[in-house]
């Protein structure tokens, strides 16, 4: 009994300690008082160099923390307890959050450099005159493959993907959307089809691609593309761009049928409590300049029209990152279809994986 | 007096585990098994779950759960009977126990790397010559690694039990002229049968639902109801129908229970 006590009063002890250490370190640093920005965004998806060098230009101190999931972020915002000031959903996501109340309008007059975002990705059907958020960074859906595992065949077209030879070569994105898409786009239907006819056929069709299938997963896609576990995937352009960067053999296509335009989006949540740092924060990275170096770091296409002159040529002028306009007029940004039919695609898209060989 | 009130007081932790842990969420889960996915009140998850999308499912479910206990049974009741004849019995049986003690997810994420394409088992393969094949996302790979995660809990109980077998009831065996085969057959597999229960039982139930594995090792191509929980939770919001599922798994649970459970007890 006097062991067990002995152990709860050094454990309490300990935990008294690290307590006292923690928010002294806090304190010293600047995190306590009014003046911190809690920002709250995927993984490894900002340079952490701006980070500091936003610190220094506003004395404002920055608490970075991260999620991994669009769900998994709205869920941690709407149950409260938290203090982000600063999100960043995907476009789907903005549209649910703003019908359940969870973001705060911003206010444009402090955003100056908002002049500097392509008007092409301004005002869409998800947030009408960018009441509630800003584009963070775009992309497309694509096919990642190996030129070289493919003895030089070369995919252009998504109906491509049903060539006999590609057996057991295909690995696809556990996502209902991005794949049922898959089917959709191939049939020459729209992203946002809500037509159950439509929607069995793109199925049907899907279920004939069975056999060149290897596998259906979800982050692990890039780790197995980059290692040549497969020599085709169908994964975001993002991941793309780092797998590539990885694997120098791979190259990705953004098919010609035409595909998903997807976007992330600062926003500023219901959550916030310093609203005028998230302001300064937001209009900060818009910065050309920083955006420019922000896009080097990360990856992913950059909505800022002011920073593609401060990118290198290559990159700009890369076409699969960057897609022509006429292809990207065939580009499409995923509506939210509403519950029942979002449900309707994850149904057929759970009776595709169940489909065997 | 006092000996009852102190014993109401003990009382307490427990009803109130009960009650919060146990009660409280399963009648949640019914609750929320009469919504559909516009939160109408309504019996359409269950006709749902009477389609055949999820009757296969579920008899997939089963089959996998059946051949992952069967095969971890095979493998762990000769071993939990060597344990109990080694000399450091406690030893080797934390050595087999050790790998439970690493996250599900580092164990999944290794064996992608042993059975990948590149792996160390097709490495091996090529070597013996037999060549490269595919292991990883097919059925062998999946029921695979769930017998290696499995078996720890497979074995626990069944050596616990062989370890409490009074070897007099095997001497007695032998005089009495019974052969090795009719000893196990009629002596040590009866006495120690609620060992096994109770490892199928800790493996078959868990097997059920099991889900993370079904993507990292099968790579989708096998689908549990548990996928399909995960998938109705997190993706569709679908609470109703994920509730359903679960409502039928609880149901499959308790009637397993039941029959394997240890009725004789106290007879």
């Amino acid at each position: 009994m006097n062991k067990l006590v002995r152990f709860f009063l050094f454990i309490a002890v300990v935990s008294a300690v690290l307590l006292y250490a923690i928010s002294s370190l806090n304190s010293s640093q600047g995190y306590s008082g009014g003046n911190t920005l809690t920002v709250f965004n995927w993984g490894d998806y900002i340079d952490p160099d701006l980070i500091k060098k936003f610190e220094k230009e506003t004395g404002i101190k920055v608490i970075y923390e991260t999620f991994d999931s669009n769900e998994a972020m709205m869920t941690k915002i709407e149950q409260g307890g938290t203090n982000y000031d600063i999100a960043v959903p995907s476009e789907y996501m903005i549209d649910k959050m703003r019908q359940e109340d969870l973001l705060i309008p911003l206010d444009h007059s402090k955003l100056p450099n908002l002049k500097h975002i392509d008007k092409r990705f301004m005002d869409l059907q998800f947030d009408p005159e960018n009441k509630y958020s800003i584009p963070y960074f775009w992309g497309t859906v694509g096919i990642v493959y190996n030129p070289k595992m493919l003895h030089g065949k070369e995919i252009t077209s998504w109906n491509d993907l049903w060539d006999p030879d590609l057996k057991n070569e295909i690995l696809l994105t556990d996502g209902a959307r991005e794949v049922i898409g898959m089917g959709l786009n191939s049939l020459g239907y729209s992203l946002n089809d809500t037509n159950k006819q439509h929607l069995v056929e793109a199925k049907e069709k899907l279920d004939t691609l069975t056999p060149n299938i290897k596998a259906i997963v979800g982050d692990e896609i890039k780790m197995l593309l980059a290692n040549q576990e497969a020599s085709v995937g169908l994964v975001w352009s993002g991941d793309a761009s780092e797998i590539m960067s990885e694997n120098e053999d791979l190259d990705y296509v953004v098919p010609k049928e035409g595909s998903n335009l997807w976007f992330d989006n600062m926003v500023i949540p219901k959550t916030a409590k310093n609203i005028e740092a998230a302001h300064k924060f937001i209009n900060f990275m818009l910065d050309p300049k920083v955006a420019a170096k922000n896009t080097d770091y990360v990856g992913y296409s950059t909505p800022n029209k002011g920073a593609l002159k401060y990118m290198p040529k290559e990159v700009v002028e890369d076409e699969r990152f960057y897609p022509s306009p006429e292809l990207t007029e065939k580009l499409e940004v995923y509506e939210n279809l509403g519950k029942k039919n979002l449900a309707y695609y994850n149904e057929l898209f759970l009776q595709f994986k169940m489909h065997r060989k | 007096m006092e000996n009852k009130r102190t014993r109401g007081l003990y009382r307490i932790p427990y009803l109130l585990w009960i009650l919060l842990f146990v009660v409280v969420p399963i009648l949640l889960v019914l609750y929320y098994s009469f919504f559909d996915i516009e939160g109408n009140f309504s019996f359409v998850n269950y006709q749902k779950f009477f389609t055949p999308v999820y009757l296969k499912m579920t008899l997939s479910s089963f089959w996998y759960a059946f051949l992952i206990t069967a095969i971890s049974l095979l493998i762990s009741y000769p071993t939990a009977y060597l344990l109990t004849k080694t000399r450091h019995k406690q030893l080797w049986l934390l050595l087999i126990i050790v790998p439970s003690w690493i996250n599900l997810l580092l164990k999944a994420y290794a064996f992608i790397g042993i059975f990948g394409t590149y792996g160390a088992a097709n490495s091996f393969l090529k070597m013996i010559g037999i060549g490269s094949r595919q292991i990883l996302f097919t059925d062998f790979s999946f029921v695979f690694v769930s017998v290696y995660i499995f078996i720890p809990f497979m074995i626990l109980p069944i050596f616990n039990a062989l370890n409490e077998l009074n070897p007099t009831f095997i001497d007695a065996a032998n005089d009495l002229g019974a052969s090795k085969w009719t000893t196990f057959r009629r002596v040590i597999f009866p006495l120690t049968i609620d060992g096994v229960k109770s490892g199928c039982q800790v493996t078959f139930i868990p097997a059920l639902s099991l889900f993370m594995l079904t993507r990292l090792i099968a790579g989708n191509r096998v689908i549990t109801l548990g996928t399909s929980i995960e998938q109705h939770f997190l993706v569709t919001q679908d609470w109703g129908m994920g509730s359903t599922i679960a409502v039928f798994l609880i149901i499959i649970m308790v009637l397993i229970m039941v029959v394997t459970g240890t009725r004789k007890r106290g007879v």
